[in-house]
């Protein structure tokens, strides 16, 4: 298990090292930079460009910068953002903290809806409920995510019912913590329910599709043979072998929520690190797009390498095939 | 003795894609008693699977019974509601699966498996379910069930496996055991382990036992009465020993025939083994003549007209051939 | 080593010594491993039939895979017509190829479901890049009739044939390009018993026309003594004797033939008497 443990980090830190690398050469290979911008700002004279250009060694070649700041990143220090004058870190820290929240409420209740959806569908095949159920994926996963987002914003803004943006009500400061809990998921409920309704629908689908799959295999019709009630044959016996797919699922599903909340969150004003990194992109704002990018990374990784261990645990076969370590 | 097991006129059929409903079973009478051993002699496509799974009321959704019962304990199993079904599989009447290797769970430990079984019949306290497991383990594979119990199925090897599915299968300690092709994949050494323990097992259990496989050789010297089971149908049924060795159905007498015999210094290779000419018969084409009529080497003008109907021969063997009346 | 020669010429295959050995997958290399073949070896001569039989873990399949060249032996010789293959790169093995055929046990597995018959029989021409379209068309109702399958099934996939046509099958695709000797990994043991008679005729046929040269590995003793003169009882990897076949069979000298002997259930009735006598 330790083994495999190793090996799997191991290949995280070298793809978090290539998507590195990759980010760096990609905004260097921009046309453009962030102090382009200000030449064209009259008001700043062209000495302090140049003195800033010195300042922050944009003017150096490429692999020195990247190694400058992979030296940089070993002490834990991620850049200096051009934009906001600051180390990029504690500028990603908040956001990414927001991100987090947004993504897994998000993940909790896509699984919690689409996991007895899908087991359900698969369990009255062809019945009248697995037929609305693969109706209303298929209308919802024809909506593209923007156009749903866009959809929920317009109804919270004619109802008034919703606060359509932000995480916290702006002016008055809930005193109690009830007050305060109150708020938050008032604003999270929107960008939430964006999510859910674009990821689930792909869930259910495979979910039903998995267990489908398991419902037909002997082992489920001997067991079924020896008089084991119906209701311990779905769960123990049917779910509990199509847990390998499964669990993949989850681990992709991971990658999905995440490109598909950056999305989002600029759509319904969370602030997150979808409208940071977007305005750092098109601000050329260097390091604080290839920290975005890593911490982004690094949360899809965390999440595959989550599915890995939980897959090793759950699969016997798979234990056996990488030998006992 | 009276019988635990009564089955009769059964009439089994598919839908096929050409319309007309292929026939695995029709009209299949038989019984079995206590303690009894019956082989049913059948190859593939003769219906056999289909009465295995019938005897629990475990066709797929497109099979269509359209005649016949199957009456065990004086219930009739086919007119019977699933939560009676549920009770008598796996606790009163247990079948023993193919494949062993698909029959499993693929991520549960063995041990757990069979005290599923033992939990879905037995609404008693923990103490009392683990030593039926126990027992049942213990009965299939000795001193080694508790490290073997321990292990996933792909962890095992073919016979292994098998003793599972058997283990299952006797935990609760069921009155009739149906074993369909119990040792089909496995190699003859394997094999004759396994009918050993259907002995053993057989003896201290006191079980009834419905054996289904195409070889006859296995049959011999094991069971108490031998079904031979042709397209669908019934030809010839009695006592083991008079089948084996007196076969009158000219299907059984081919059969036992084309056995290869022990080998004599003056037996050469070149001289071919005696067979049945032709396949199967088309089991969605309706026919109204002796199924086996098309491949007989004794065939005559009337087997063309009907199908011959079942003729005692003695009190308890009877044929299905016009060549013995019908 | 030929007992009882009574063919003086060079035997078609020979096998010397032949060691295969199974490392398992893991990081950091394999502990321990599996000797599947530990120096087997043994000859046949042309047209004859010898049976190799084993009960399972013998290393009977390695055995097969190792013969048809699908695998390479960690030590040892296959001599085919005096040819060493073993040493043989990939290209050179094409050419060689052809001579040596394998048909497996289990037809459903072996045989692609979704191709027609036609295709599955005129697949070694297409691998090998032979014939024109209607020279195969040609071949392959000349292989239908051998197999004796009617070639009005061509059109008809895999999955609609029964078990022992699918063989038949499987027989006929190996028989395309007309090999010297035909490797039979337990060919009849999945047939039902009424079944495995009729192949195992057309086999003894085909090998009586065109002076075939077989290989039978099997479990199955009774089959074995149908199809062979001569065995050779194989043991956790090892030939354990070899010999006419009747005579290993009334005098077994090793321990896992007479268990093979005894765990034959056509024989047990004979097996009863002997004892008793």
């Amino acid at each position: 298990m330790t083994r495999y443990l190793v090996r799997r980090t191991l290949h995280a830190v070298l793809l978090l090292a290539g998507v590195s690398l990759l980010t760096f050469l990609f905004t260097a290979l921009v046309p453009g930079n962030y102090f382009d911008e200000m030449k064209m700002n009259p008001q700043i004279s062209p000495e302090t460009v140049a003195a800033l250009r010195a300042k922050y060694g944009v003017d150096q070649p490429l692999a020195f910068r990247y190694v400058h700041w992979v030296g940089g990143l070993l002490h834990g220090d991620l850049g200096f953002s051009f934009a906001y004058n600051t180390p990029v870190g504690p500028l990603l820290r908040v956001r990414a903290a927001n991100t987090l929240l947004l993504t897994s409420v998000a993940m909790l209740l896509a699984w919690g809806v689409a996991l007895p959806l899908g087991i359900w569908s698969a369990g009255r095949e062809n019945g009248w409920p697995d037929h609305l159920i693969t109706l209303a994926t298929g209308a919802l996963l024809i909506v593209p995510d923007l156009v749903l987002a866009l959809g929920l914003l317009l109804v919270a803004v004619r109802s008034g019912w919703l606060p359509a943006g932000g995480m916290a009500a702006v002016g008055a400061e809930p005193t109690t913590w009830a007050a305060l809990g109150r708020d938050y998921a008032l604003h999270l409920l929107l960008p939430v329910t964006a999510l859910v309704l674009s990821c689930a629908p792909m869930l259910v689908r495979h979910v039903r599709a998995a267990m489908l799959d398991v419902l037909d295999s002997s082992f489920l019709r001997a067991a079924r043979g020896h008089g084991i009630p119906p209701r311990r044959l779905l769960y123990g016996y049917a779910l509990r072998a199509a847990a390998n797919p499964l669990l993949a699922l989850f681990g992709f599903s991971i990658g999905t929520l995440l490109s598909g909340s950056l999305i989002i969150e600029v759509v319904m004003s969370w602030p997150g690190l979808g409208p940071f990194l977007l305005e750092a992109i098109l601000g050329r704002d260097l390091y604080v797009v290839i920290g975005g990018v890593l911490l982004s990374t690094a949360f899809l990784v965390a999440g595959n390498l989550v599915a890995d261990v939980l897959l090793y645990w759950a699969d016997p076969r798979i234990r056996a095939e990488r030998g006992n370590g | 003795m009276a019988p635990i097991l009564e089955v009769r006129d059964l009439h089994i059929a598919y839908p096929s894609r050409s319309g007309t409903p292929v026939r695995a079973l029709a009209g299949v009478d038989f019984s079995l008693s206590s303690g009894e051993i019956l082989g049913i002699l059948g190859e593939s496509g003769s219906g056999k699977s289909t009465l295995a799974a019938a005897l629990l009321n475990l066709l797929p959704p497109q099979g269509r019974i359209s005649r016949g019962s199957v009456c065990f304990e004086g219930i009739d199993l086919l007119a019977a509601d699933e939560g009676r079904l549920r009770e008598i599989r796996g606790a009163r009447i247990s079948l023993i699966h193919q494949e062993p290797s698909i029959a499993l769970h693929p991520t549960m430990r063995v041990r757990a498996q069979v005290d599923e079984v033992v939990r879905a019949h037995l609404n008693t306290a923990g103490g009392t379910r683990r030593a039926k497991t126990d027992a049942a383990l213990g009965a299939v594979f000795g001193s080694e069930a508790g490290s073997l119990g321990a292990r996933y199925p792909h962890e095992l090897s073919g016979g292994q496996r098998q003793r599972v599915l058997i283990a299952q299968a006797i935990a609760c300690g069921p009155s009739i055991l149906i074993a369909d092709e119990p040792t089909a994949s496995l190699d003859s050494v394997t094999q004759a382990g396994i009918f050993a323990l259907f002995g053993e097992l057989q003896r201290s259990l006191g079980l009834a036992l419905i054996l289904i496989t195409h070889n006859p050789a296995l049959l011999a010297g094991f069971a108490h009465r031998v079904l031979v089971l042709y397209a669908g149908g019934i030809a010839e049924l009695g006592p083991a020993a008079d089948v084996i060795s007196q076969p009158k159905h000219p299907y059984t007498k081919a059969l036992l025939d084309s056995l290869p015999p022990w080998p004599t210094p003056a037996a050469s290779t070149t001289a071919r083994l005696p067979m049945i000419p032709g396949d199967l018969p088309d089991l969605a084409a309706p026919s109204l003549a002796c199924r086996f009529e098309p491949r007989c080497p004794v065939r005559m003008e009337v087997c063309n007209t009907r199908e011959p109907a079942a003729t005692a021969l003695g009190p308890a063997h009877s044929v299905s051939c016009f060549k013995f009346g019908g | 080593m030929i007992s009882g020669a009574d063919r003086a010429m060079e035997p078609l295959l020979t096998v010397e010594s032949l060691v295969k050995r199974y490392t398992p997958r893991g990081f950091g290399g394999g502990r321990g491993g599996v000797t599947a073949l530990d120096g087997v070896s043994f000859s046949i001569a042309e047209g004859s039939t010898l049976a190799i039989a084993g009960a399972s873990g013998s290393g009977k399949s390695t055995l097969a895979l190792c013969l048809a060249c699908l695998e390479r032996p960690a030590s040892g010789q296959i001599r085919l017509a005096g040819r060493e293959l073993t040493t043989l790169t990939e290209t050179q093995l094409r050419a060689v190829r052809p001579q040596m055929q394998l048909v497996f046990q289990d037809p459903s597995s072996s045989l692609n479901p979704r191709l027609t018959a036609f295709e599955i029989v005129t697949e070694p021409f297409a691998a090998q890049s032979r014939f024109s379209a209607s020279e195969r068309a040609a071949r392959a109702r000349a292989l239908f009739e051998r197999a004796g399958l009617s070639f009005q099934s061509a059109t008809r996939t895999a999955a609609e044939f029964s078990g022992g046509q699918r063989q038949r099958l499987a027989i006929a695709r190996a028989l395309a390009l007309e090999p010297r000797v035909l490797i039979l990994d337990e060919a009849l043991s999945g047939l039902d018993a009424s079944v495995q008679a009729q192949v195992a005729n057309l086999l003894l046929d085909l090998q009586e026309a065109s002076r075939l040269t077989f290989v039978f590995i099997t479990h199955d003793l009774a089959m074995a003594s149908r199809m062979a003169d001569r065995i050779a009882v194989l043991d956790r990897g090892r030939i354990a004797e070899t010999g006419p076949m009747d005579e290993v069979l009334r005098q077994p000298a090793h321990a896992s033939t007479r268990a093979l002997i005894a765990a034959t259930p056509q024989w047990k009735a004979e097996l009863r008497q002997q004892a008793d006598t």
